[in-house]
Parts: C-alpha cells; structure tokens; sequence
C-alpha cells in the first residue's frame, strides 16, 4: 500500500544520466517513497499504480536530444488528464538558463549533482504543498479499521458503509483519538463551510454513524454535554 | 475529479457493487430509477444520463422530452437488501439539455424553496412520524386482510409484522436513515416508525427510500405494506405528522426560554403561516381522493384549522420539550398523509411558513378543548375555519393561491392541477357500493 508513487524519468538512458538515476532512486527509495522507471509518457501512462502518481523526478540530461526528450516528457505530463505534480527536475549548474520560461513545466529544481538530505526535504516539501503531506494510511482504534488511501472503513472486520461526509466526520475524529471537537470546529474543518443550521447537521451525522455502528459499538463516538463529540474506546463519559 | 465522485468510484470498486440505481421522483411522488453499471459511473457523474422523460408523470411535454439526471453523489448508499448489497442508489437532480435545471424536478422544487428560506437565515429541519399498513397481500378486488388484531404498542413479539418492522429498521438505519420510535398503532395492522430529524431535503430523499425499504421488505416476506391514507373506513386512517423546526445562525429559531410553550415570535409566526395558508397547500399534503376520507371527525386527524399545545384535534401542536434542550422546540404539522410527494409538499409548507415571517402574520389564540364533535355553527363562532373536506374543494383553493404557485413554479401548478381535476372527475362518475346499498332498495 505504497501511498507515494514517485516517477523517475530515464529517457533513453545514457552513461551521462544513468548514474544520477540510480542516485535518485536511491534517494527516493530511503526516504520512504516508491521509485517507478519510466522512459517516457506511454510508460507514465501504462505504469500508473492504483492510487495515481504521487510526482515525478526529471533528470535533465546533458545532451540536446535528450534534454528535448525531458522537457517535452515534463510538458506531457501536465496534459494528461490526471496531471503529475509536482514535478521536480534534476539540472547540471551550467543549464540552468533553461529554466528560464519554462515556468508552466515543473514545480522546483535541483542542482546536479545533488545531495541526498536536500531532495528528501525538497520533496516531502513539495508533498506538502500539494496537499499529500503523509499521514498515517491506516487509522485504527479499538474495533475501527479506517483505510485512509481507500475511503473504506470497517468495524470488527465487518465493512462499514459510510456516506462520504459521514466517513470524513468518522476519520477525523479517529485521527485524534479521545480528543473533544466542539459541533462549531467539527463543522469547520470536516464540512469546510459556513452553514446555517449547520451544527444541527453535526448531530444528524453522529446519529447516523452511530445507527451504522450499532447498539454494541455506538459508544465508541461519545457526547461531551455542552461540549461536543470525541471518538473514543474506553466506554466511561 | 471532485472528492465525492471519487468517494463514490472508490465505494464502488471496494465493495464490488454491481448496478446502480439512480433515482428520482415523479410530480406525483412516485420513485424512478434508472440502473448504470459501474462502467458508466464516471461519465454519469461528468455528463449526466440523458432519458426521455415523457413516460413520466408531470415531466416533459412531447417536443422538449430529453433530459439529463444527474447523480448526487452525497446521496450515495448500498441497498442492503437488494441482490446481496451488490446494489447501490444515488438521488439524482433532473435538468435540460442546455443544463439548466428542469422546472418538473420535485428535488429541484424543494431545493429551490429551501434556498429562499436560507436567504432568510434559516435551514428547516423536519422529522416525519410515518404511518403505514402491513396487509396479507395488495390485491385491490377484496377488502384489505389484516395480519394482526393489535392495539396501540402492543408487544406481540412473535408475529410477522414485529420482525418485518426490526428488519426494517435495521436496513434504514443501514442507509443513513436512523429512527426515532418505532411501534404498533392503534388500528389492528398498522405500524408507525418515527424518523429522526435531519434538513428539509435529506429528509424528503429519506421519505422516498422509506416507502419503498419498507414495500420491498414486506414483498420479500409475502406481505403487503400499504401508504394509502385511509385503507379500511371505520378505522383510523395513515397519516404522515410532520415536526418542524427552522435553524439558523444562533440555533433552534423557534426556541425561546421565555415565551410561552418555549415558542419564539419566529415560531408563532411560521406557525401562523401555515394556518392562514393551509386550505391552500392542502392538495400537495393530501393529494388522493382518499386522503380526504381519513381527515374527518372522530378519528386522530385534523379536520379544523387551530393550535393547541396538547390537543390531537388541532392542526398543529406544539409539543412539550424539555427546558434543557432548546434545540428541539419545534411544531409538528397533523394533516399531511404518507402518499404525498414530499419535496412538494415540504415546498408549500417552508413557503406558507416563510411567508408568516416575512409579512409579521399573528398567531391565532390557542384552542385547547377537543375539536371532534364541533359543529359548523360553533367553529364560526369560534373563528375556526376546516380543512377542504374533499379533493375538489383543495384544488379549488390551491388553484387561487398564489403561494402555491409560486412555490411549485408554473410547470408543476399547472400539470398538477391538471391531473388531479382528472382524477376527481374519474371519481366523480364512479357508483360506489355504498351507493347501492343505501339507494337501490328504495329507489
């Protein structure tokens, strides 16, 4: 259940690039990440992994024919439909100037060579920027199983169908634990808007999502009086 | 793609369901639906599934028939029962090719009449206590059979219609419908399940799911469940008390701790909205010749148009709640029945309750002794005015409301009243067997 699947673009390798390929799936690989080869936009298309490409690393490489081929693979996978960002180009110090206008076609640079500790941190920066920050892909507590990268969730290993607002309402509540959100807060940051009646809305999902539990589990989201709701195991208010 | 789409498209692949039900209702409150494999998922979310609508009732006229459904995703749901859970249902908006919405859209209707309420700085929410009929089998040539002979929260736990009402529950509660109370009525076969409260919309949706989980369970057991208002004369009929509440920035609107029953000026005022108004919206809460058969004296339903707090011959009543749970004040409306089209009547109820806010309606003085027995003469001198006592006197007065049309919007004004006209007319010519008994022999 790989949550970041990273392209790595080889083109048609060449004993320039090659060994800075390999570095940056290394470099890739310690961080945590997968490392996918891909020679160019038909393999970024075949190659794809269920859960969509997390980003793409680009080596540029020194060659005209090749640095064609790089930039035209960054441009290429702007335009197809399920759009690879962020795209993080690796460029030799004396090509830089090809940046220049070329703005539209990646999200940051890095210098080759390039030190391992710097594209780690640029890329789980670049992560975070585009919303993929990791988090923990499962969320579990006590009898509830949250699978983060499928939107399933599951109560004693019995599969629990949620609506989508009352599986976002479930998981953000799992991710804090014991933690008490007023209805005001919970609106806010799981509904996202400003909405008349809205806390009503609140109770009308805890109902729900505890009808769904049943009577054996609905305890687990637990009501503060006057304050609001808290997902917790242990069965004491 | 939207996350909710991707939500849906996730669910689906999970969960291996197979066909997809969408949904939508008829200006009568009749359920359609049509199926998509999963295949087809993704452009029904993008671009809609077309269909000629003018099979269906109150929909398109001939020349303009083709329009778009387009499936809410928020409204996603497995249907536990049907083809073990391998099934799934969205509720769709109906719109025109040119993608602008389609006026015989009940959804849209009410969603439309909501918006305007929000304007206003409210958002009504409602919790419907529906009644219904389990019959041994829905064969229209012979009386109604009754299953049981039970009586007001009877517990007859081994009978059929006790384990069809927990399985039917279950499956609700399964598809985001959860329940208040359920039990035994007081006519023999008769079942209430009183529904917890949510927005005006997702309720009427749950109303649709409601009737038919609650048909579909009884078939599957070889019975009948009916929503027929008055089924069997001489017994009480089915009837669909429908509480309201309006929210809004600050809470419950119709909450105040120092008024009288905890009733706000906001909640009088709906209130008086919807006594003034109600000989108007009475053919969309009541829409069958039958309905009328069960708003008559001496059974629980409302035959005049009052207020009380506890009196089960008024209208409307405002129920005792708890002083520390303000947020449920609230009023419950007594005449609607359980074969309305729900967007269409929560549409003319939120529009004459509305209209008392906005225009500064007074609220009526109480009435608190029992209405049953009044004569025609004692409600006049008591200013109380009844109900329509029969379909064609509601369409009468729907036809001069302006409120009405308004709220339904020409399209369905008009097509509705046509419809129903027709249906009066049918019946008007029909020779009952009450008829010839009371007449033959003598005359």
């Amino acid at each position: 259940m790989d949550k970041t699947n990273f392209a790595v673009f080889t083109g048609q390798p060449d004993a320039a690039t090659n060994p800075a390929i390999v570095e940056v799936i290394r470099t890739l690989t310690m961080a945590g990440h997968h490392a996918i080869e891909v020679r160019d936009i038909q393999d970024l298309k075949a190659l794809r992994p269920a859960a969509g490409w997390s980003g793409s690393v680009v080596p540029v490489g020194t060659t005209n024919e090749a640095t064609t081929e790089a930039w035209g693979y960054c441009r290429d996978s702007r335009r197809i439909e399920d759009t690879i960002i962020p795209v993080l180009v690796l460029i030799g110090g004396s090509h830089v100037s090809e940046l220049s206008d070329r703005n539209e076609q990646f999200d940051d640079f890095i210098l080759s060579p390039f030190h391992p500790s710097e594209m780690q941190a640029r890329i789980s920066h670049l992560l975070w920027r585009s919303g993929q920050a990791p988090g923990p892909e499962i969320v579990e507590l006590g009898p509830l199983l949250l699978n983060v990268e499928t939107y399933q969730a599951s109560l004693q290993n019995r599969p629990l169908d949620l609506t989508f607002m009352e599986y976002e309402l479930l998981k953000f509540l799992a991710v804090s634990p014991g933690k008490v959100f007023s209805r005001e807060i919970l609106l806010n940051r799981v509904w996202g808007y400003e909405y008349f009646g809205g806390a009503r809305t609140v109770d009308v999902h805890v109902r729900r999502l505890r009808a769904k539990f049943g009577e054996e589990h609905a305890h687990l989201i637990q009501t503060v009086r006057s304050v609001g709701y808290k997902l917790d195991q242990s069965r004491a208010i | 793609m939207e996350p909710q789409f991707d939500y849906v498209l996730k669910a689906v692949e999970e969960r291996q369901v197979r066909l997809i039900r969408l949904w939508f209702t008829d200006v009568l409150g009749q359920l359609k639906s049509v199926a998509i494999s999963p295949a087809e998922l993704d452009s029904a979310f993008e671009e809609g599934v077309h269909f000629d609508g003018s099979a269906i009732d109150g929909f398109s006229r001939v020349q303009e028939s083709d329009v778009i459904a387009k499936p809410d995703p928020s409204t996603f749901e497995l249907m536990p029962w049907a083809d073990g859970g391998s099934t799934g249902r969205m509720f769709c908006d109906i719109s025109n090719p040119d993608g602008t919405a389609f006026s015989g859209d009940p959804r849209h209707i009410l969603k439309r009449n909501l918006r305007e309420a929000e304007a206003n700085g409210y958002a009504l929410f409602v919790a419907p206590e529906m009644e219904f009929f389990y019959f041994a089998d829905g064969n229209p040539n012979h009386q109604p059979e009754l299953l049981d002979s039970g009586s007001f929260f009877d517990l007859t736990t081994s009978d059929v219609a006790s384990d069809l009402r927990r399985r039917t529950i279950s499956v609700l509660e399964a598809m985001s419908i959860p329940v208040e109370y359920s039990f035994h009525e007081d006519s023999p076969s008769q079942h209430e399940i009183d529904l917890r409260y949510t927005d005006a919309l997702t309720m009427a949706d749950q109303i649709m799911t409601f009737r038919l989980v609650v048909r579909e369970l009884a078939l599957e057991r070889d019975r009948y469940a009916s929503f027929m208002p008055k089924p069997i004369a001489g017994i009480q009929g089915s009837g669909m008390h429908l509480h309201l509440s309006l929210f809004g920035e600050h809470g419950n609107a119709f909450h105040d701790p120092e008024a009288e029953y905890g009733l706000s000026e906001v909640g009088r005022a709906f209130t008086a909205g919807l006594l003034r108004h109600a000989r108007e919206i009475t053919a969309v809460t009541n829409q069958l010749v039958n309905s009328y058969k069960r708003l008559v004296n001496g059974f629980e339903a409302p035959v005049w148009i009052s207020w009380a707090q506890q009196n089960r011959s008024a209208l409307v009543r405002v129920p005792v709640t708890r002083v520390d749970k303000p947020s449920s004040t609230r009023i419950e409306y007594r005449s609607p029945d359980p074969s309305c089209n729900p967007y269409l009547a929560f549409s003319v109820l939120v529009a004459a309750g509305m209209k008392g806010i906005t225009e500064g309606y007074e609220l009526p003085g109480e009435l608190k002794q029992n209405l049953n027995e009044l004569s025609a003469s004692e409600a006049g001198k008591l200013g109380v005015s009844a109900l329509p006592a029969s379909l064609a006197e509601a369409l009468d007065e729907m036809e001069r409301s302006e409120l009405v049309q308004e709220a339904l919007g020409d399209h369905i004004f008009e097509w509705f009243l046509r419809n129903k006209r027709s249906e009066w007319a049918d019946y008007k010519a029909h020779v009952s067997p009450w008829e010839l008994q009371r007449y033959l022999p003598s005359w």
